[in-house]
């Protein structure tokens, strides 16, 4: 386009120039594009070589250099002996309950809030949005004592009610958007036809929001598996921690194992690394509704 | 419809759920940490009134203001490094084959738990095994720095992680705000004559400009509340060189059981943080401002 009007005031030669410019320029936009690609992904290209070699290999080839005998054995290593495996049920569980509860209780606030009408629905959103800017930091101690107090200390239910519970602003706030945009004659030809409210709301509208449910419960997926405050201070049998505070433990006994240390690490990010490569527009897009509301 | 619609009993069972868990779990704990800032208090034993000391200590502790620097070092770097995220946003809005799969790559470590970026960047910073001092060494430097050992690096050492964490996450919020610039404007200014450059500064960025404010927020709230990378690479140290504020308060109450102690910090940092969100808001109200946050 530009390179157009700009040919028919110029001369020939001043429109080589131009666009010759311009092709440098845009050399270079790419190349800066892909650098701060590659540093963005190859620490984590050097954290999967180091955790097939070991030490040996860590410390004397190259940082890079393909492992020619990969120890896959690492892996094996700290799944069994670094109680990884352990860890990593607890995660899945516990971040699947909190899924599972934020994402109802969300949806039921939500269509709530939005469809049916009473008079304090403003006022009950904005304590919602407002909980979206506490810091955690601000409540850790109060919920400590609160835990020993009603005996939920070490306890997994804690850490799923303490997960639902901060999760829910950003679940309502990525909800809200998608539940303005649903029909109203739909509900309104529901319950025409005699349809009780719940039915209405489990079997038409939760149906309806199925998108929105997923790109939430991804987003909720990513926060709770990578959680460590709360359950560094709410978890201490080992029977109960999740990943990111489990090997904390485990690279704390076997600090000088680089290769098991880089397998715990890829088994702890695997998970999220996967469903990004199959999730990555849900992903984005629940990022993207959940920071800023437009 | 209306009568369904606005039954009471099936409004309280749907919202009741959510909402007590809301205030039992978030609103009740801000509030008792400031209570309990009033208390002398070991977590265990009975709590002991004492007024005001907590927080008049506050003031005076060397320690608590050292943190709170450095929480406001790392919101400053935070904000500068928005500029560039900005820039990179821009060239990607333009015509730039393969933006959604840039913009994605760069998202990645956004996805992964700080204590995995954390343990990972203490490999990468390993005085002699790290790739950043084996780089370095390769070069002929001889006595590279130890990044996380030396006092007057360590900060910054661990900014470098935390902006890489953050990096996707801002492109992204840009990107997809720059994505919704009317395409006719640009077209409009292109026709007229402007250069990239222009169009990106005089149409694009004041268009955005409330996208700018929320992520200027975050950035800045995120800051002051940081807390897993550090809590993990260093636990604040090496003496206190590292220590943030959410990290000295973790400190004074798990590690030295001053619990209205740290709840006096707690509740500091909730102020600050409300503070800084509403004081922005403030400078830079905009009537016909549509974005909430």
């Amino acid at each position: 386009m530009q390179t157009e009007i700009q040919s028919k005031t110029n001369t020939s030669a001043a429109k080589t120039n131009v666009s010759l410019l311009q092709r440098i320029a845009k050399i270079f936009l790419y190349l800066t594009l892909i650098i701060v690609a590659i540093v963005q992904v190859l620490p984590l290209i050097w954290l999967f070589l180091f955790s097939l070699k070991n030490n040996q290999e860590v410390f004397n080839s190259p940082p890079l250099s393909i492992p020619t005998d990969p120890k896959w054995d690492n892996y094996i290593r700290a799944w069994t002996e670094g109680n990884i495996g352990q860890y990593f049920f607890n995660s899945v569980f516990i971040t699947a309950s909190a899924v599972i509860l934020t994402v109802l209780l969300a949806s039921l606030v939500t269509f709530a809030i939005t469809r049916m009408n009473w008079k304090l629905n403003k006022l009950v959103l904005g304590l919602f949005m407002v909980g979206l800017m506490i810091p955690v930091h601000s409540t850790l101690i109060p919920l400590f004592n609160f835990f020993i107090n009603i005996n939920l200390m070490d306890h997994p239910l804690a850490i799923i009610l303490t997960y639902t519970a901060f999760n829910l602003p950003i679940t309502i706030m990525i909800l809200l958007g998608f539940y303005y945009t649903l029909p109203r004659e739909l509900e309104e030809a529901a319950i025409m036809d005699g349809c009780s409210i719940h039915r209405l709301f489990f079997r038409i509208v939760l149906p309806m929001t199925a998108p929105v449910v997923a790109t939430t419960a991804i987003i909720n997926m990513i926060y709770n598996w990578n959680e460590f405050v709360f359950v560094n201070t709410f978890i201490s049998s080992d029977k109960y921690k999740t990943l990111t505070v489990g090997i904390q433990n485990f690279i704390g006994q076997y600090q000088t194992d680089w290769g098991a240390i880089g397998a715990t690490l890829m088994i702890s990010i695997l998970p999220i690394l996967i469903a990004f490569v199959i999730l990555s527009n849900r992903i984005v897009e629940g990022i993207t509704s959940g920071s800023v509301k437009g | 419809m209306n009568k369904v619609m606005s039954d009471k009993k099936v409004i309280a069972l749907y919202v009741l759920p959510a909402f007590l868990l809301l205030m039992i779990l978030v609103y009740v704990p801000i509030v008792l940490t400031g209570y309990y800032g009033l208390m002398k208090w070991d977590g265990i034993g009975r709590m002991e009134f004492i007024g005001l000391d907590n927080y008049i200590r506050l003031l005076s502790d060397g320690m608590f203001w050292r943190s709170a620097y450095h929480s406001l070092l790392l919101a400053i770097f935070s904000v500068i490094s928005l500029v560039g995220y900005l820039i990179i946003s821009l060239v990607l809005s333009g015509k730039i084959k393969g933006a959604d799969l840039f913009r994605k790559i760069y998202l990645i470590p956004m996805l992964l738990s700080s204590v995995a970026i954390a343990q990972l960047w203490m490999r990468i910073y390993h005085p002699t095994n790290g790739v950043m001092n084996r780089f370095l060494m390769s070069l002929g430097i001889d006595e590279p720095p130890l990044w996380l050992a030396d006092t007057n690096i360590v900060l910054y050492a661990i900014f470098i992680p935390i902006i890489w964490q953050y990096a996707g996450f801002y492109i992204l919020i840009y990107y997809a705000a720059l994505r919704n610039v009317p395409n006719e404007l640009v077209e409009a200014a292109r026709i007229d004559g402007a250069t990239p450059w222009q169009i990106g500064y005089k149409i694009k960025l004041p268009l955005i400009a409330g996208v700018i404010k929320v992520t200027i927020v975050l950035a800045i709230v995120g800051s002051l509340k940081y807390f897993d990378l550090i809590w993990v690479m260093t636990g604040g140290g090496p003496n206190g060189a590292s220590e943030v504020i959410a990290s000295y308060m973790y400190k004074q109450a798990f590690s030295q059981y001053n619990f209205g102690y740290g709840s006096a910090i707690g509740f500091s940092l909730l102020l600050l943080c409300l503070g800084v969100t509403w004081l922005i808001r403030k400078l830079t109200v905009n009537k016909d401002d549509q974005i909430q946050y």
